[in-house]
């Protein structure tokens, strides 16, 4: 066993966690010394034997009760000097790498949260958890053990077996002919382990998606009694990694197997050796004695590099999992022009600052100078959009969108169902990149505009409204500046019409979201509302935003509305005249492109489609009304 | 989050908060609040012995082999002094036999030793894989027959972290925790036990080590359970903001909430990775206090076997036999720090998983259940009666006080009022998503409470406005209406309700995944999707919670077109806000403050001079 045990691994494993060195840089200091300590203590530990020895041999053979004493003292040292060894190591690394994990953890939250949408679309959430939770934890346990115990027990190994063959170097070799068997059974059932291991870290992440779909989809679930075939379906996928792990069990079993059999066999043979040796006098007691408790000590050394191994195998397989997700590149910090000069792994929090430093003056820059009333206001020219995962050759969701939204007007967007209208709503605010064409924004190409200044710029009211677990104020103000504060709220929710919050246990503290108050449907709609309006933006997106409201809130939401859509440019998204009213002019979008233009009442009378939208009633069709 | 996965578990839990006001779910004393859930004495222990209970036979059959095992590996040393002692001057007179022996002896024992130590593996994965697969289809079956009004209170991420990190601790506990403990008592029992028989002094000694030693265990263990059951907890809230996070990307995005995440998710996970430490502080500090008993103890030991050895009253090879068994003995006090720690964090999560399983459903299953009648005309609709019917949200306040209604089989009933007045909690009392407190709902004479899920669900089918997608095809969504419906009847209630054609035109069509390629779907697509499902479903009693909110009025009219002949013959309640509906309703209930105010024909009631001639015509107005 006198190889290092790291070379038993496979390479790629090592070329993985090889990855979490930046994560680890900042405990490596912590991380050396207690792999030194670790090393110092297993030594001492070693020397035991010897002192054992150097007692049988000498005071206790030559009845020298001194001796005998100062060889127990010493025993005794040595004994306290490997406990506060080890107690040492641990408090060394405890912290150090409880933060390393944090530190990942947080890490790969920051960069989730910058992933393109269109990565959101794809990656189901369960399987982002098991990466941030579940692999996160074995990485520190690898960190913690399986790392500095490879190489504490690779030179404990060979220390011992340096040791032993100094003693006798035929007991020693006798002891070291298992090396060369173990460590091929090692390599080659740490392959096969490392693509089990992966697989069931993937059903565990399957698993983890249907708990949640299962527990967000409850209602449907419940409300078609279907909860017995969800259950069938959940023990199917848990049968299945109930398979995997058995087929992982059976792999680490023959390893343990192959471990504990072979240095056992060495050793027996080591012992009928010692012993004749002894007989013929060739070898003291003493040293056999020292020699068989060397061996013996070093049992656990090996015995445990299998599992040491198997857990250094799921902690790479881990780490490719969690760097699967952090090579994702994150959205292009800005336009091609702007970018150039800063790379794209900069950390985010200054960028944030700087770019929203320099965006500023941009913009007021193309303000001041934009003359063309062509250029101000919001326009969209040539947009081709295509999902960035959908099949090649299928046809793109917009196609040519040619649109011209003036300064300070409204805009409404109507379209069959699935035209692409959110889509279109998307593009405003960078959550997907065009395929091709311009978008602008009072002549400055949004791409020109780092992420958060756009999105300063431009507020959005989705079509699900979303609240986070925090209190409303907080979850409507997030739509304004930090500077914002109860006046701008108080507004907000009188455009909204949700003075409702008022009347909530704590107001307008009360916690809403995940964590708190669960509202209706109508009343987080009009939360959403307040929330793209606090902030006054220039530029305001809604996505069908009153489609839950009852008739007299929708009445009151767009007479308010009115208000502050009177000097800011909006795109609103409607499948109702009601909303369409609120509008200055309505565009109307089918096949891809802008096929009409024009105030409501001038499309209802000139355009079919937009008639049939708008009344439901076909040309000709007989309606089935009673 | 995908775009077919709607909203992250949004509701509409009725109207009840925000018009009664200082009634607090979240102020005092709300177990909800907590991560553990009030949990009856005893729970944690029960909930283990019954997971373990079935497989007795197979943890005797391991524990059995962890013990030969044991057996086996412990021989070693006597062998070591029976060569020394006895094979060594045989070996001298000549006498070859006691070292083959030994030699042969020690061989058995290395074979024998691996090879139960791969059964002894094998059978304990087994187990403990068992035991996982049984917990985490009882957490899984427990939350799905949990009520609506559980959900609503006790958050997603909080049910996921429960079948997740907590299981998976139990899973660390099973796989190696349980194997480090036989192992450890298995050793202390045999090598105290070899020890006395090699010599009962030395043996004494070492026995008697273990009485320090068992109190820093009670010690550490004592510490230790605080520390996991804060950590637990720590992690909880983090997994709750993740999933959150995740969940809502577009909003964090758009308001550009990234920063502020970070600070926030930065402090729970700070919060985490400090009782994280503390946890592996107190392991650190056991381990230290343990290895100095088990060190000062073979000192001792060495020390008067020495003298006795020297004194002639001591055998040489009894003494280094002793040392070495010692040696072992200590060995495993490490690990079982290391079983103590898979224990406490294992024992935090089953108090958690104890706790959510004592949850009683609230909306149980009928002890015996009871059949519908059969229908006596050849029209599925069948008769729903509210009697008496009293209903309040936990929040306190009654949205029904004693409601009386019936809907005669086959008729379509609009539910018109503001937000507030009820409406949705009179869908949901008819859905069973909730129990009356008091009075009773009648479905053809039967209460809704004496019938089993699934013939609940041939009764009654309702549509919400949220429309979630599960992973997986639009035709296995639509399946879920009915999962053994042909591929024709299910293409049928897509055709009926205007969804086919959107759907075929997918790039897979009703086998686009929802979740892959191309698959994105808006919300009024998710809405027909939901439609064609309940139409699958073919139910007596329908009833459609919002169920048009995101259609165009296109689709809403074609779906209302679809509804004619749908609903024919057919019990519908119909809650909608636009008046739209209205058009295809038998009759007309306007609602407030949990009563019903209005009652009639829609064309009487908008002739009249009442509210709903009131809403009507604001409605009208709207449609410009």
């Amino acid at each position: 066993m006198a190889t290092t045990p790291a070379s038993a691994q496979d390479r790629s494993a090592v070329r993985s966690l090889l990855r979490l060195w930046p994560y680890v840089r900042p405990a490596r200091v912590r991380l050396f010394s207690a792999a030194f300590v670790a090393i110092l203590a297993s030594c001492v530990g070693l020397v035991i034997p010897l002192v054992l020895k150097w007692m049988v041999d000498g005071p206790i053979a030559g009845r020298d009760p001194a001796g005998v004493w100062l060889g127990a003292l010493y025993l005794l040292l040595l004994g306290l000097a490997e406990a506060l060894l080890f107690g040492l190591r641990r408090w060394l690394v405890a912290r150090p790498l409880t933060h390393v994990e944090a530190s990942m953890r947080a890490g790969l939250y920051r960069h989730l949260q910058r992933l393109p949408v269109a990565f959101h679309d794809r990656w189901a959430s369960g399987q982002l958890l098991s990466r941030g939770t579940t692999d996160l934890m074995l990485l520190r346990q690898f960190l913690a053990f399986p790392l500095t115990f490879l190489l504490v027990n690779g030179v404990t190994i060979v220390v011992g077996v340096v040791i032993m063959l100094l003693q006798d170097w035929t007991l020693g070799l006798v002891v070291l002919v298992p090396a060369v068997p173990v460590m091929v059974t090692c390599l080659v059932f740490e392959k096969r382990y490392a693509q089990v291991a992966r697989r069931a870290q993937d059903q565990v992440g399957d698993l983890t998606t249907v708990v949640e779909e299962s527990v967000l989809g409850v209602r449907i679930i419940k409300g078609f009694g279907r909860h017995r075939s969800q259950a069938r379906a959940f023990r199917d996928l848990s049968r299945t990694l109930r398979g995997t792990e058995l087929r992982k069990a059976r792999l680490l079993a023959t390893i343990w197997g192959v471990i504990v059999t072979l240095p056992e066999v060495a050793i027996g043979a080591a012992l009928v050796v010692g012993a004749v040796r002894v007989a013929d006098g060739a070898l003291s007691a003493g040293t056999l004695v020292a020699f068989l408790s060397t061996a013996l000590a070093l049992r656990w050394p090996v015995e445990s590099i299998g599992f040491l191994l198997a857990m250094s195998q799921e902690a790479a397989t881990a780490t490719e999992r969690f760097f699967e997700v952090m090579d994702e590149e994150v959205e292009h910090r800005t336009s091609e022009h702007t970018a150039s000069g800063r790379p794209t792994s900069e950390r985010t929090a200054s960028e944030h600052t700087a770019s929203g430093r320099t965006s500023e003056h941009t913009a007021s820059g193309a303000r001041a100078g934009a003359k063309d009333p062509q250029d101000t206001g919001l326009r969209f020219h040539h947009v081709r959009f295509r999902y960035p995962d959908a099949p090649p050759g299928s046809p793109p969701v917009l196609e040519d969108i040619d649109l011209h939204i003036r300064p300070g007007e409204s805009m409404a967007l109507v379209g069959a169902t699935g035209s692409g209208k959110t889509t279109l709503t998307a593009l405003v605010p960078r959550l997907y990149e065009l395929t091709s064409g311009r978008i602008t924004l009072d002549g400055k190409d949004i791409t020109e505009l780092s992420r958060q200044a756009l999105r300063a710029k431009v507020a959005v009211a989705f079509e699900e409204p979303t609240l986070f677990s925090a209190a409303v104020r907080d979850n409507v103000l997030m739509g304004a500046k930090d500077t914002a504060g109860t006046a701008d709220l108080e507004r907000a929710l009188a455009v909204a019409q949700a003075e409702f919050v008022h009347a909530l246990p704590q107001g307008t503290d009360t916690q809403v979201g995940e964590q708190g108050l669960s509202l209706s449907g109508g009343q987080r709609q009009r939360l959403a509302l307040a929330r793209a309006v606090v902030g006054q933006p220039e530029f305001l997106v809604l996505d069908d935003p009153l489609s839950a409201l009852d008739v007299h809130t929708e009445a009151a939401v767009e007479a308010a509305l009115r208000q502050v859509l009177a000097d800011t440019t909006a795109l609103i998204v409607a499948h109702r005249p009601s909303t369409v009213l609120l509008a200055d002019r309505v565009a109307l979008l089918s096949g891809g492109r802008i096929a009409a233009v024009g105030t409501h009442h001038e499309l209802l009378r000139t355009n079919a489609e937009y008639a049939h939208l708008m009344s439901g009633e076909m040309s000709g069709e007989e309606e089935g009304a009673r | 989050m995908t775009a077919a996965t709607g909203a992250p578990a949004g509701n509409k839990p009725g109207e009840r908060p925000g018009d009664r006001p200082g009634k607090s779910p979240a102020a005092t004393g709300d177990p909800f609040d907590q991560d553990v859930l009030p949990t009856p004495p005893g729970a944690t222990g029960a909930l283990l012995r019954s997971l373990l209970a079935p497989l007795r036979a197979r943890v005797t059959v391991t524990t059995l082999l962890l013990l030969l095992q044991q057996a086996v590996v412990q021989a070693g040393p006597l062998l070591v002094a029976y060569a020394i002692d006895r094979g060594v001057p045989a070996f001298r007179a000549q006498d070859h036999g006691p070292l083959i022996a030994v030699g042969v002896g020690y061989l058995a024992c290395a074979l024998a030793a691996g090879g139960l130590q791969f059964a002894f593996v094998a059978a304990a994965a087994r187990v403990s894989q068992d035991v996982l697969l049984d917990l985490r289809g009882r957490i899984f079956r427990h939350a799905q027959a949990l009520s609506v009004d559980f959900h609503e209170r006790y958050t997603s991420g909080r049910l996921i972290s429960r079948s997740t990190t907590d299981v998976e601790s139990l899973r660390e506990l099973l796989d190696e925790g349980l194997q480090e403990l036989v192992t450890v008592i298995l050793s202390f029992v045999y090598i105290s036990a070899m020890l006395l028989w090699l010599d009962l002094g030395l043996g004494g000694v070492a026995v008697a080590s273990l009485v320090p030693l068992y109190a820093l265990v009670r010690w550490y263990q004592r510490r230790a359970g605080r520390v996991y059951r804060a950590r637990s907890t720590a992690i909880a809230a983090v997994i709750v903001k993740f999933v959150e996070t995740m969940n809502g990307i577009r909003p964090v995005r758009a308001f550009r909430r990234e920063s502020a995440n970070d600070a926030d998710f930065g402090e729970l996970n700070r919060r985490h990775e400090r009782v994280n430490g503390d946890a592996l502080l107190e392991m650190a500090r056991y381990v230290t206090g343990s290895r100095l008993v088990a060190n000062t103890a073979v000192a001792a030991i060495v020390l008067w076997g020495a003298h006795r050895v020297a004194d002639g009253t001591l055998a040489l090879g009894v003494l280094a036999a002793a040392v070495l068994y010692l040696r072992r003995l200590y060995d495993p006090i490490d690990r079982l720090g290391m079983f103590l720690n898979s224990y406490q964090s294992a024992a935090a999560s089953l108090e958690k998983i104890a706790g959510l399983l004592a949850q009683t459903p609230s909306v149980p299953e009928p002890a015996t259940p009871r059949q519908l009648p059969p229908l006596e005309s050849e029209h599925p609709g069948r008769e729903v009666v509210f009697d008496d019917v009293r209903f309040g949200y936990r929040t306190g306040g009654e949205v029904l006080p004693a409601f009386d209604l019936t809907l005669p089989a086959g008729q379509t009933v609009a539910v018109v009022g503001s937000t507030g007045a009820g409406k949705s909690t009179l869908a949901k009392l008819l859905a069973r998503f909730y129990d009356p407190s008091g009075g009773r709902v009648l479905l053809d004479g039967v209460d809704l409470r004496d019938l089993a899920v699934p013939e609940l669900r041939r009764g009654v089918v309702m549509v919400t406005q949220e429309a979630f997608l599960f992973s997986g095809t639009v035709a296995d969504n639509i399946a879920i209406g009915r999962p053994d419906a042909t591929r024709e009847e299910m293409e049928q209630a897509a055709k009926e309700i205007g969804a086919h054609d959107f759907i075929t035109s997918l790039p897979d069509g009703y086998d686009t995944d929802v979740r892959k390629r191309g698959g994105r779907i808006s919300a009024g697509q998710r809405q027909l999707v939901a439609f064609a499902r309940a139409l699958l479903a073919d139910p007596a009693v329908l009833i459609l919670d919002e169920a048009t909110s995101s259609l165009d009025i296109p689709g809403e009219r074609a779906v209302q077109r679809a509804m004619t002949t749908v609903l024919k013959g057919r019990t519908a309640v119909v809650i909608a806000h636009r008046l739209s509906t209205v058009e295809i309703a038998d009759r007309v209930l306007v609602m407030e403050h949990g009563r019903i105010v209005e009652d009639g024909e829609p064309a009487e009631l908008i002739a009249g001079t009442g509210r709903f001639a009131d809403l009507h015509r604001a409605w009208r107005d709207s449609l410009a």
